[in-house]
């Protein structure tokens, strides 16, 4: 590590984050990002890693990519954030592309926050003025962000740390895959909304069974309650169409994007409302504020990110990274039987299983000597997120294959043992 | 009220929007290309002929559609050439196989084919669909990813044919994004596709300055120069036979292929019954004045009035104020001189044939290849005679790398009524600053990987017959974990090994091994 780094790490534990700043060079991973272009990250020592952790899709165009890049340079020249508390073009022009390409046909209103977190707040607010009740449920282990009402959703994980867990009763859990846990919970018909992200990302990708999803739907009509999709991480094209509730056979009420809508170039989120349950928005229109939340910046980015992601080739691209990657990744796990055990995936939202209960951290460790950058799944670290951008070149992706046999072959042999493989 | 996605910011002319459209049909082509590779020749085979299926059956629609957007040539002859670049081109080269490994014992040599990965095709407002057919077959054929950017002119018929035959190559199981087409193919847009480094060969075919272009992008290029192709009718040819060939030629789809003659020289003492020869063959002969006429109205100060393209003689007579006599097919105009001064003497896509007498034979040698040199060097050239030192004595002499024979030279040399091989790119080689100087054809979109064994007698070769690269077909599909009929989550099977060995029982011993384990882990 070069005298530059460490000094520069000792400036970040020192006023930025002491306890982050230590946890990863902990982990072995001492990146420090410094240049980004397409898919590829350059720590500030100049090591190239090519990422595949994308932030959750933020990066799904890839870093700082140039039609993003243009686009917000074009609309600099016009629009800064905007007054939010007025008709505005550039929220209104998105809010139009987001109703025209919305996975249920009443969708016509979107709301804006500045992040994933306050958009999940927004839809639970609406959610709960529109069934004037203030239950939400939510699946063990979910995330949906760290903000008021979006932490209380989630694994305490988070919210005990800041005593902000829900002390009311107001926020239910149920386990994923338990269509008969989610019936109880809503059995008493006092629910506002059941949120669900569509594929639980920093839970690790546990596929939902066939079935689950619509089951939950149908579950939310006949007990009278919303049903969030949340496809922060699953939309955008990330599971072969637009919204990944959409493969399930899901339209529904309320649905948050964040993360990729902005490209990676300016934060936006939206929540996008289903016109029988906005009834906020003509009641009283200033109820929710936002000062960032939409901010026409952001607007212009996300419009070009949707027309982008609506291509023709990049729904053609998206099937070859997913096909190709689970080609090779099947390769690699007859390798290692006894190590990696098994892929959940869904387009390229994949998540990579491995036999011991932390293993996907010496994973991500030997991947990232390896020159390739995934995380391992917060929320259950056997778990490694493997995350391919939608524009991946073949190229690319033979290169991350070449580099994840082998890390994974070395990650196998710290926690196997280095004997011989069984085959 | 109904939602309509508009745009506050264009940015559809800038350097990003233009490079990351071009990039992402490129890459596209690229996966497309690189699973192409997997295929064999079965499979490869199946998909060229039904893509031909298709350009055959379309073959009079475009033809109709292609002379209706350009104003260019003549729809029952543009069927013909539609109908000739499809199924006959693909039997041509049935033969020949671009899939599978080579072996030659002698010299201990095994030659396998890696195909080019994605071809960039340039295609002419003269000859969309003909030369649109023809070179998606030639890629196919190779299995390598088509990028066409039509000619604007011929823009929305070719965008239609390109769709076709794509859907046509996927239905049979080729790559989806085999064959794409620009839809909207501006200039900057074309140049952005040409210097992308992920084009692997642009194949270039139309004018002189996007030729030069395609020639310029640092890419490699095949690139084909204009014709301007002389014919020779000697005196020991059959001067009747010559004159109805050249009018089949000259009158075929209106001259508009390059291939065309477009100036005629013969003797002195061939001249008049070439003469009558002609008259009788439906080709009328301008006097001094109507030359003059002709002249003026083809030639501008800018060049070649492109409104003639493709146009039929008597409409040509039409518009320049000359009485032709009705069925005339072709428009015979005398020329005193060859060169600079004679625009006449240049290329004319349009049923004129510039007719000059000369003295000797030595002299139409030096007229013919006055003729190249002012423009179409590289291209093509005809002779008419039956002594075959006087044939070898022109070709021999000409800056041609086709010299047609007894034969008319549009159809001949295109290989359609020779042995050449069929085509709608001709390779204008060294003479015309190109790189190749045959009838492109797919050999070209190939290059062989050789392995070469020490040739030490004592080194024996080694058994190849029958060996294969691994041709592990298309991309299984990868689950959609959830979605009903989607394979769900489990532990698939390992692909194939794509290697020369038959790795199928290993792989098997691997997954029964990894479904134990997971199974005794998961208790």
């Amino acid at each position: 590590m070069s005298e530059a780094k460490l000094e520069f790490l000792d400036r970040s534990r020192a006023f930025w984050n002491p306890g982050k700043t230590q946890d990863w060079q902990d982990m072995g991973v001492d990146l420090v990002i410094d240049r980004r272009e397409g898919y590829y990250l350059f720590d500030m020592d100049g090591r190239r890693l090519i990422d595949l952790h994308l932030n959750g899709g933020t990066y799904n165009l890839g870093h700082r990519n140039p039609e993003l890049v243009e686009a917000l340079k074009a609309g600099s020249a016009r629009f800064d954030m905007g007054n939010h508390h007025f008709p505005a073009l550039a929220r209104t022009a998105l809010a139009e592309a987001l109703a025209a390409c919305a996975p249920a046909p009443n969708m016509v209103y979107t709301a804006y926050g500045s992040g994933g977190g306050e958009a999940i707040d927004i839809a639970i607010k609406t959610a709960r003025h529109a069934k004037q009740r203030r239950k939400i449920v939510s699946i063990v282990k979910a995330y949906h962000g760290h903000t008021g009402l979006a932490l209380k959703t989630g694994d305490d994980r988070f919210s005990k740390l800041f005593l902000s867990e829900d002390t009311l009763g107001e926020f239910v859990q149920v386990p994923f895959n338990d269509l008969n846990a989610m019936e109880d919970a809503l059995r008493g018909r006092d629910v506002a909304a059941v949120i669900m992200e569509t594929i639980p990302a920093t839970y690790g990708f546990p596929m939902p069974q066939e079935g689950y999803l619509p089951n939950v739907k149908k579950l939310c009509e006949k007990y009278d309650a919303l049903y969030i999709a949340d496809e922060v991480q699953t939309g955008l094209m990330r599971c072969g169409e637009l919204w990944a509730c959409t493969k399930y056979g899901i339209e529904p009420d309320i649905m948050v994007t964040g993360k990729g809508i902005g490209g990676g170039m300016y934060p936006i989120a939206c929540t996008c409302i289903g016109e029988h349950c906005g009834g906020w928005l003509t009641e009283d229109g200033f109820g929710h504020i936002s000062t960032g939340g939409g901010a026409e910046l952001g607007c212009i980015v996300a419009m070009k990110v949707l027309e982008i992601v609506q291509r023709p080739e990049v729904r053609t691209m998206v099937r070859y990274v997913s096909d190709y990657m689970r080609a090779g990744l099947d390769r690699i796990m007859a390798e290692y039987p006894d190590f990696f055990i098994g892929i959940r995936q869904h387009g390229v939202v994949m998540g990579l299983e491995f036999n011991h209960e932390q293993g996907a951290k010496p994973v991500m460790k030997h991947l990232y000597d390896n020159g390739v950058w995934a995380i391992f799944s917060t929320l259950d670290p056997r778990v490694l997120q493997f995350k391919p951008g939608l524009l991946m070149t073949q190229a690319d992706c033979e290169e991350v294959l070449r580099r994840v046999e082998i890390g994974i072959g070395l990650a196998r042999d710290d926690v196997m043992g280095s004997h011989r493989r069984s085959a | 009220m109904e939602p309509q996605a508009r745009t506050l910011v264009d940015i559809s002319g800038s350097h990003a929007a233009l490079a990351g459209h071009a990039d992402m049909v490129l890459e596209r082509a690229r996966w497309a290309a690189e699973v192409f590779q997997r295929y064999d020749r079965e499979l490869t085979m199946a998909i060229a002929d039904a893509v031909a299926a298709a350009a055959h059956e379309n073959a009079e629609r475009f033809a109709d559609w292609a002379v209706r957007e350009t104003g260019f040539g003549v729809a029952a002859h543009k069927k013909l050439k539609n109908e000739l670049t499809s199924r006959p081109l693909v039997d041509f080269y049935r033969n020949d196989d671009y899939v599978n490994p080579r072996i030659d014992e002698a010299r201990k040599i095994v030659e396998i084919p890696r195909p080019a990965g994605v071809i960039l095709a340039l295609t002419p407002s003269t000859n969309p669909i003909a030369t649109l057919n023809y070179k998606v077959l030639i890629s196919l054929m190779t299995r390598n990813a088509i990028v066409i950017s039509p000619h604007p002119a011929a823009r929305e018929c070719s965008v239609d044919a390109a769709r076709a035959l794509g859907e046509a190559a996927t239905d049979a199981g080729a790559p989806d994004g085999a064959v794409q087409i620009i839809e909207n193919p501006g200039i900057p847009l074309v140049e952005e596709l040409m210097v992308s480094p992920k084009t692997s060969v642009i194949l270039a075919t139309g004018g002189t300055a996007m030729v030069r272009s395609a020639y310029s992008s640092s890419n490699p290029a095949i690139g084909v120069g204009p014709g301007n192709a002389p014919v020779f009718v000697d005196s020991t040819a059959d001067v009747d036979k010559a004159a109805k060939r050249i009018v089949e030629s000259k009158s075929f789809d209106n001259s508009a292929l390059c291939t065309n003659e477009s100036v005629l020289i013969t003797l002195e003492d061939v001249d008049a019954r070439l003469r009558r020869s002609f008259k009788q063959a439906k080709a009328y002969i301008c006097d001094a004045d109507d030359v003059d006429r002709l002249r003026r109205y083809l030639f501008h100060d800018r060049g070649f009035n492109i409104e003639c393209i493709g146009r039929d003689a008597a409409w040509i007579a039409q518009e320049c104020g000359i009485r032709v006599p009705d069925g005339t097919l072709v428009l015979l105009a005398p020329i005193a001189q060859i060169g600079v001064e004679e625009p006449l003497s240049r290329e004319k896509l349009c049923p004129v044939l510039a007719y000059h007498v000369v003295k000797r034979r030595n002299q139409a040698i030096t007229q013919a290849r006055a003729v190249l040199r002012l423009a179409g060097a590289g291209h093509s050239a005809a002779v008419h005679a039956m002594d075959e030192q006087v044939a070898m004595a022109f070709a021999s002499a000409v800056e041609a790398y086709r010299v047609v024979v007894n034969a008319p030279c549009t159809q001949g040399a295109a290989g359609f009524q020779t042995a050449l091989a069929p085509t709608f790119t001709v390779g204008t080689g060294f003479y015309g600053r190109s790189s190749i100087g045959e009838n492109i054809g797919p050999g070209h979109l190939v290059h062989w990987t050789r392995l070469a064994y020490n040739s030490d007698a004592s080194e024996s070769f080694g058994n190849y017959r029958g060996l294969r690269p691994g041709f592990s077909g298309p991309l299984p599909e990868a689950p959609s974990d959830g979605v009903p009929g989607s394979n769900g989550y489990r532990a698939r099977r390992a692909e194939a090994d794509a290697s020369v060995f038959s790795g199928v029982t290993r792989e098997e011993l691997r997954r029964m091994i990894a479904e134990e384990l997971r199974a005794v882990l998961r208790k």
